[in-house]
């Protein structure tokens, strides 16, 4: 029956691919959406996910998220690393500025400032250059697409210079940065020099990182630096979600792209359930004579099902990998760097799928069980 | 064996309830013999096509005693019913009712498939029993690729590849020209009617009355009366 099952489904070519192509349609529609919509999310937590070197980031009580900072004192740097538990804290300057180019053209940047010392806070993934170098005066790294708008087209070189704010600095390094929220290069320099970069305020000290000593958890170096200072400690993956439902929360990223999953999961499961009871009424009789003949209800159960699974792995199949196309095929662009999809996403998208078939399926179910065979001797 | 294939006594059927209900068999009594085929006719609405159904199983009369093969068919339930049918019956229906996606030898082979038979072995059988019909040439042909006759053919072949004791035929005749469908009928005969197997066939069609052994005429609701073919069928 599974042989005849399967003729059935492919006899009908343009109803066989108009199912197929609604799944895919959807599958793609939904992986593609919800894999930008994560990539996006993430983007809001790029920076905390490219230091590597510290576990806490310390910040003001009431501070929300990664994109809006009150600064700290700096007396609050000695007060952490007074913390006992704390092996070593550093600050870590996140502010913003405007770079200009030798030929005039300026952008904003993110701009971060990292302990003097140590660099710490710098992401490890090093295009080009030393960021050792970042201790000489004068001196900055930038991120790729940040190195490619100053300088398009031309290949990575190090000694090259811009300006922020009348201060020209020269480029040592060109990292491998993760994707900011905002599609601004980030710039890299000592935290004493950021703080001459941007004038002065009172405080501007953004972050302090630490790390805890050896045998202390983060959680209890968290509750110590609470107690202690009455500092928020989160660790850097909390503090990454953090900010990450901050965005979910208080903008309208999800409701567009949850307004364009549901979207497709409606379309798919609308057209591909009008497409699958079309075929499945235009064949009653057919099914109504396989019940004379008698094949029971549950084989033509079995059959459908069987069809409607062999519709949705193609058609699942298909929109996966436009989606996957999609993305190898914008791989190299560092504007949609970040952009990718998750194999939860995948999974995910089989379950909204399944779903899908099911609810198409459903319908065509119910109506070959409640069809009497009898129908076939009614001309 | 019992001789009758069929014994209907007192056999009602109604559609809907109350003020709606619709009483179409009226007290049925009707007995289809093995070894024959037999005809049951009559006028448009007079219950043919329901009581055909009900002795198939696929409508349960709502009153009265149905025996099928020996067997009560209202002590058939579910399963058991369907399987009964798929072992014992073989179907013939009106508009040939052909899936259309698969060939003739592959529609001829649906019981087999459905009894659980392998694809290769199932369209063997087919062939062979096509072969008998005289469509050797055509059971690689799609049903549309086939004329009207040759597809009730295929019909016929599905119907009796099986082996069933008990064939029902809805208008077999009625989508055919006249000379088709005595050739059909010519054939039907030919390959279905054997000692322990009855046909029986639902027909407005006159022209092949001559094929019958019985013609049990039917009117509102009730077999009015039973004639034999003396010294069988004339054709």
């Amino acid at each position: 029956m599974r042989y005849i099952a399967w003729q059935m489904l492919t006899g009908d070519r343009a109803k066989y691919l108009g199912l197929i192509f609604a799944i895919a349609f959807s599958t793609f529609l939904m992986s593609h959406q919800v894999s930008i919509f994560c990539g996006l999310m993430n983007r809001t937590s790029s920076q905390i996910d490219d230091v590597e070197d510290a576990n806490l980031w310390i910040m003001d009580a009431k501070t929300q998220y990664l994109d809006e900072v009150k600064a700290l004192p700096d007396q609050d740097l000695y007060r952490i690393r007074g913390v006992e538990g704390v092996q070593w804290a550093v600050p870590l300057f996140k502010g913003s500025s405007r770079v200009r180019g030798q030929d005039g053209k300026f952008r904003g940047v993110i701009l971060m400032g990292l302990d003097d010392a140590s660099l710490v806070g710098l992401p490890r993934s090093v295009r080009l250059g030393d960021p050792r170098r970042l201790q000489d005066p004068e001196t900055m790294a930038i991120d790729e697409t940040g190195y490619r708008f100053f300088f398009p087209g031309e290949p990575y070189t190090l000694g090259r210079t811009l300006d922020l704010n009348d201060h020209t600095l020269r480029i040592v390094a060109i990292i491998n940065s993760s994707a900011p929220f905002v599609n601004l290069p980030v710039v890299y320099t000592r935290y004493t020099q950021a703080r001459e970069l941007v004038g002065r305020e009172r405080n501007q000290l953004s972050f302090i990182l630490a790390r805890p000593a050896p045998g202390v958890t983060d959680a209890e170096a968290i509750r110590r630096i609470t107690e202690r200072t009455g500092l928020k400690a989160l660790t850097a993956n909390a503090f990454g979600w953090e900010t990450i439902w901050y965005y979910i929360q208080n903008t309208g990223i999800p409701i567009n792209f949850g307004i364009t999953v549901v979207i497709a999961l409606v379309v798919g499961t609308v057209v591909a359930g009008q497409t699958f009871y079309l075929f499945t009424v235009e064949n009653l009789k057919q099914f109504g004579a396989l019940k004379a003949i008698g094949v029971s209800d549950g084989r033509i159960v079995g059959m459908i099902l069987m069809q409607a699974v062999i519709v949705g792995a193609i058609g699942y199949g298909l929109g996966i990998a436009m989606t996957a196309g999609f993305f190898l095929a914008t791989g190299d662009n560092l504007d949609l760097r970040g952009f990718r999809m998750l194999p939860e996403i995948m999974l995910g998208t089989a379950a909204a799928v399944f779903l899908i078939v099911f609810m198409a399926s459903a319908v065509s179910v119910r109506r070959v069980i409640v069809l009497e065979p009898a129908v076939v001797f009614r001309g | 064996m019992n001789p009758m294939a069929v014994q209907c006594r007192d056999l009602h059927k109604t559609f809907g309830v109350g003020e709606d209900a619709v009483k179409v068999l009226r007290g049925v009594d009707f007995t289809v013999p093995r070894g024959e085929m037999t005809f049951l006719v009559g006028p448009s609405g007079c219950g043919k096509t329901t009581l055909l159904s009900v002795i198939a199983g696929l409508l349960n009369p709502t009153g009265g005693d149905l025996e099928v093969l020996g067997v009560p068919l209202a002590s058939l339930r579910g399963g058991t019913a369907v399987e009964f049918r798929r072992k014992n019956l073989g179907f013939v229906f009106q508009q040939f009712n052909l899936l259309p996606a698969l060939t003739a030898a592959e529609n001829a082979a649906v019981p087999l498939l459905a009894a659980g038979w392998k694809r290769k072995a199932a369209v063997e059988k087919a062939e062979s029993v096509l072969a008998d019909l005289g469509l050797a040439s055509r059971c690689r042909a799609m049903p549309n690729q086939l004329s009207g006759g040759q597809q009730q053919r295929v019909a016929f072949a599905r119907a009796l590849i099986h082996e069933p004791h008990l064939i029902v035929c809805d208008e077999p005749t009625s989508a055919l020209d006249a000379e088709t469908g005595h050739h059909v009928m010519e054939l039907l005969r030919q390959a279905a009617v054997r000692p322990e197997r009855a046909v029986l066939v639902v027909t407005h069609d006159s022209r092949i009355f001559p094929f019958a052994d019985r013609i049990a005429h039917m009117n509102d609701g009730r077999v009015e009366k039973i004639e034999t073919q003396s010294g069988g069928p004339t054709c």
